[in-house]
């Protein structure tokens, strides 16, 4: 029995568990998939809105404006790489012109600071590698960028680190109310009990809402696809580069990311089922065709992968947020999601506070989390003075993104541990360079098996049936 | 404090390339050398491809890739040439310092006389091919698979679809059959393939693997281990005809889709770089355009055949040593331009008056037609071929009476009629 | 009389060739090739063709060595080489040139270690 469990372990249920380690309660995050962050934590736009797009007086709206706020700070206590480069909504004509003039009154509404419209000299100025036919520009300064995956790892990491349980592949079969709260049993007949259980279940949060007795919403996926390019390219541009919308959509952003790279997308494609993450030849021509409206010079030969992810509509138009009877819906979390988790996690601490719990801050817990990517961001001089303690820090593993066994080995034995590659990957890049793990690959499987005690060929690249090899030669 | 060590030569990578500098600069009586192998051993990728083939025109006689290495590693030993493995450079600077780190020595730096960049090349990646679909296990470049096999014992897949019909694909068909899977087709977007013929005959036709040219993968299907292909013909704007469509389940795709030289380093450094080559612009020595800083390999330009690698870098290796001992002789500038047919040339520029052999790839298949070398209107040379294609690297010698006499500082190469 | 069309595998020029048969299967004139070894394959190719087998065997602590047959195989016992290849256990420590098996498969020839492998 504990006090909250939370059914989600992407960026809304780990920003919330990390609030809810650092007081006094005992947290478990249920999750369905092998490692966290799988659902649309691992694949969107990786921007922290402005707060200008969502309708005044709407949760998004709340939320996203102070969300933003939080996540500067947030992101500083995690270790998780934040830049606020500021983002632009580049208009082609007139029409667009009076559209972001419009953005600006709600943005202005909604509280969001510094905003203004721009004509083309302006706009070019700020970003002079914006399209020909660029016309004009709302700039909004406080729109930042961070790695939404990075984000969900730290947050869920950290409050394992304050006494917080994370168990994995545990798929959500049934929820029963008993006499002091809930039982939650897995699809393979696991169970786990607590007084609060909180509804963070992504594209599938109307389904768990109903297994709990909810059937006021329901929620479907969007899907959205990606062209990511070379970290040459990552200069190109310094802002986040949206589309005006229009009658043709909300249209594609351009945008530099955390790491350097630039990242294109994403289509918007209203679906039916909840995995279908397959990319499409058609979305990435549209990919390709609005981003080079938007920016002029982008190397398209430099494009180093492509991916699909799926936002969660709700029927409602807003995010699906209460609570009733110790049940909290942290449901239909689509965009701006990612830039409001931190403000929903205060939210879920108010909504608790009001039901009577007190909620009074843990003694020793720690609020700072020490980042992976420290060491890369050392000097040569400090560098060294790592290796000399840990000469694995010496040894380069990913070549492309320069990754040491150190820093791969810190990230396996870190809270929460990767157990296949691709967890691996998120967590310290390695393969995720131009390469793409043509090198490094067949070590980190050696590494992997290694530790985690396995043999080489049952290491998987994310779980289940994704094993790399199917056997050993000469196994005759 | 890092330390700073001082030698006259650094070598960066100890690939076939790398060791052939090496031990050509011993050979020019240079002593003070030093190789830095990112790997566990000396050899670099041919450690990995163990078939034959290697070596007929270097050593006379066919070698596998691990034989070849391990003739130079040997020189290398016996020479008492010093290497450190297991050790990665991590920058290389114009002034050419060396900063590279090792378990051993944790991060130095090396103030190098002179440098031979012989980092190789990696595989073009999946990503940058754009294929729609899903991303389940079991897709990988022909070398990852080829390390896997060869190197570790493990099988990546028994049903193996493979795009691209470059020489390592062509290979990891062959491997892959003999190892038991069975390999259902080899696919090339290009009407023809960039491989050599002999693979083509010894790694497909002799296990009747079938070859399509102008096809490409147009989707990947399953969720977590690959469970099939969607190929279809393409037409000559290399675009996907829909009709021609077709399933082929596998449980493995190998990519094969071409050779990107490795040039982080170089980058770094400042030095200009070829676009079409990918590797740096380089004179007759193999000299870069900063002083002193030699490229040498396939992180030049993609070799076709290993001894070519070894030539090309005893041209560096010695060059080198001439430069250590302020013995280059460098009294004209001749630039080498590639009309297009004739993609590229290495080297980019000739600036000394000997007789030279210049290496250059055609953009497409061109038969009995001839390259012409113009000095301006005047046809320096003129040389018909039955047959030019874009997998096997040509050569033409530049004599020191054609570059003696010039009236302008560019030659220029095509393919004419 | 017929003629068979060939691509040479003795080097890397990859000669294209032209075989001419008689009716009893005898080659009657090679077309094509540019040095002897390729006039060589020719008529080897069209009689008994042979084969050069590159593989790994299995060492006795469980990792692989690379080898290959030390001379040219028969084309068609080139699975049954792959066969003994696959049932063999070299030992941990290998040196290039070592003989890893000894008449494999019938054949008279040779596997051999092509890399060396340190315990």
């Amino acid at each position: 029995m504990v006090d909250i469990l939370i059914i989600g372990a992407g960026v809304i249920g780990g920003v919330c568990a990390r609030e809810l380690s650092l007081l006094d309660c005992s947290v478990e995050i249920l999750e369905k998939m092998p490692d966290v962050a799988m659902g649309a934590t691992r694949a969107n736009s990786a921007i922290v809105h402005a707060g200008f797009d969502a309708h005044e007086g709407s949760l998004k709206a709340k939320l996203n404006v102070r969300g933003s706020e939080l996540m500067e700070n947030l992101t500083r206590e995690l270790g998780v790489k934040y830049q606020k480069n500021g983002s632009l909504v580049v208009g082609f004509s007139d029409e667009d012109q009076k559209t972001l003039e419009d953005l600006k009154i709600r943005g202005e509404r909604n509280g969001v600071k510094g905003l203004s419209v721009l004509n083309r000299e302006a706009a070019l100025a700020l970003e002079p590698n914006l399209g020909d036919g660029v016309s004009c520009a709302l700039h909004a300064p406080s729109g930042a960028i961070v790695c939404p995956y990075e984000l969900c790892m730290a947050a869920v990491g950290n409050a394992m680190d304050n006494g917080a349980a994370l168990t994995l592949n545990f798929d959500v079969a049934k929820i029963e109310r008993t006499q002091n709260g809930f039982r939650v049993t897995s699809k393979d007949g696991r169970v786990r009990e607590s007084k609060i259980l909180i509804n963070a279940a992504g594209v599938y949060s109307d389904e768990i809402a109903k297994l709990a007795g909810d059937d006021s919403f329901s929620v479907h996926p969007r899907r959205g696809e990606y062209l990511l390019l070379d970290k040459e390219c990552g200069t190109l541009i310094r802002h986040t580069v949206f589309r005006c919308p229009s009658k043709m959509g909300k249209g594609i952003l351009v945008s530099p990311t955390v790491d350097g790279n630039l990242l294109l997308g994403p289509t918007a494609e209203d679906v039916t089922d909840k995995d279908d993450t397959k990319t499409t030849a058609n979305g990435l021509d549209l990919v390709r065709r609005q981003a080079a409206e938007q920016v002029k010079g982008i190397a398209f030969n430099k494009i180093i992968t492509s991916f699909t992810g799926l936002r969660s509509v709700g029927s409602t138009g807003d995010f699906v947020i209460n609570e009733k009877d110790g049940f909290i819906n942290l449901a239909a979390i689509e965009s701006p999601g990612l830039s409001s988790s931190p403000a929903i996690a205060e939210t879920v601490v108010d909504m608790l506070r009001q039901k009577g719990m007190a909620l009074t801050p843990k003694k020793d817990a720690v609020r700072e989390r020490r980042p992976l990517h420290a060491f890369c961001d050392m000097t040569a001089e400090e560098k060294s003075e790592v290796i000399k303690n840990d000469p694995t820090y010496a040894h380069v593993i990913c070549r492309c993104e320069t990754v040491t066994e150190g820093e791969i080995l810190a990230a396996v034995r870190q809270n929460p541990k990767p157990h296949d590659i691709d967890g691996i990957k998120r967590r310290t890049r390695a393969t995720m360079g131009r390469c793409q793990g043509g090198f490094c690959t067949p070590y980190l499987v050696e590494i992997l098996a290694k530790e985690l005690g396995i043999d080489y060929g049952d290491v998987t690249k994310f779980g289940g049936a994704s094993k790399l090899n199917v056997g050993k030669t000469k196994n005759v | 404090m890092i330390e700073v060590l001082k030698k006259k030569l650094v070598v960066i990578g100890g690939g076939p390339a790398g060791m052939a500098a090496a031990v050509a600069a011993y050979e020019k009586g240079e002593r003070d050398i030093l190789i830095l192998e990112r790997d566990t051993a000396l050899g670099g990728i041919l450690r990995q491809c163990i078939h034959n083939g290697f070596g007929l025109h270097r050593f006379g006689e066919e070698l596998t890739g691990p034989e070849y290495a391990y003739r130079y590693e040997k020189q290398v030993k016996d020479l008492g040439i010093p290497y450190m493995l297991d050790t990665m450079v991590i920058e290389v600077s114009p002034d050419r310092t060396v900063t590279a780190m090792n378990k051993e020595h944790g991060i130095f730096r090396i103030q190098a006389g002179a440098i031979v960049l012989a980092m190789g090349c990696r595989e073009r990646p999946k990503g940058a091919l754009n294929i729609a679909g899903t991303r389940p296990a079991g897709i990988y470049t022909a070398g990852t698979a080829q390390k896997f096999v060869n190197m570790k014992g493990y099988m990546p897949g028994r049903e193996v679809v493979i795009l691209g019909s470059g020489d390592i694909g062509l290979i990891m068909a062959r491997r892959m059959t003999l190892e038991g899977a069975k390999v259902k087709a080899v696919l090339e977007l290009l009407p023809y393939s960039g491989g050599l013929a002999r693979n083509i005959e010894q790694c497909l036709h002799d296990f009747d693997i079938p070859l399509k040219l102008s096809h490409t993968v147009i989707e990947i299907h399953g969720k977590e281990r690959l469970e099939g292909v969607t190929v279809a013909a393409v037409d000559e704007n290399r675009r996907p005809i829909p009709e021609t469509a077709e399933y082929i389940p596998c449980d493995t795709l190998l990519l094969s889709c071409g050779l990107i030289p490795e040039n982080e380093l170089t980058r770094g450094a400042g030095i200009p770089l070829d676009r079409v080559t990918g590797g740096a612009v380089v004179d007759e020595d193999r000299e870069c355009e900063i002083p002193g800083i030699f490229a040498a390999g396939n992180v030049l330009h993609v070799h076709d055949l290993v001894d070519y690698v070894s030539e090309e870098a005893k041209i560096a290796g010695e060059a080198a040593v001439k430069f250590l001992r302020g013995e280059t002789e460098k009294s004209v500038s001749i630039a080498l331009k590639a009309d297009g047919k004739v993609r590229y040339t290495v080297p980019q520029i000739i600036k000394s008056v000997k007789d030279t052999k210049v290496y250059f790839r055609v953009a497409d298949v061109y038969r009995d037609k001839k390259l012409v070398i113009r000095d301006g209107e005047k046809i320096l040379l003129s040389k018909k071929k039955p047959k030019f294609a874009p997998g096997e690297m040509e050569t033409v010698t530049l004599t020191a009476e054609m570059l003696k006499n010039l009236s302008n500082c560019q030659l220029n190469f095509a393919i004419e009629d | 009389m017929k003629k068979r069309d060939l691509t040479c595998i003795v080097c890397p020029k990859g000669c294209s060739l032209c075989v001419t048969l008689s009716d009893e299967g005898r080659v009657v004139n090679v077309e094509g090739f540019t040095c002897p070894r390729g006039k060589e394959y020719a008529e080897k190719e069209c009689t008994h063709p042979e084969r050069c087998v590159t593989s790994t065997v299995r060492t006795a602590d469980g990792f692989v060595v690379p080898c290959k047959t030390a001379r040219t195989v028969p084309k068609e016992s080139v699975f049954r080489v792959m066969d003994a290849i696959n049932h063999t256990v070299a030992p941990a420590a290998v040196h290039v040139g070592d003989v890893l098996i000894q008449d494999v498969a019938g054949t008279g020839v040779s596997v051999v270690a092509t890399a060396n492998k340190e315990i």
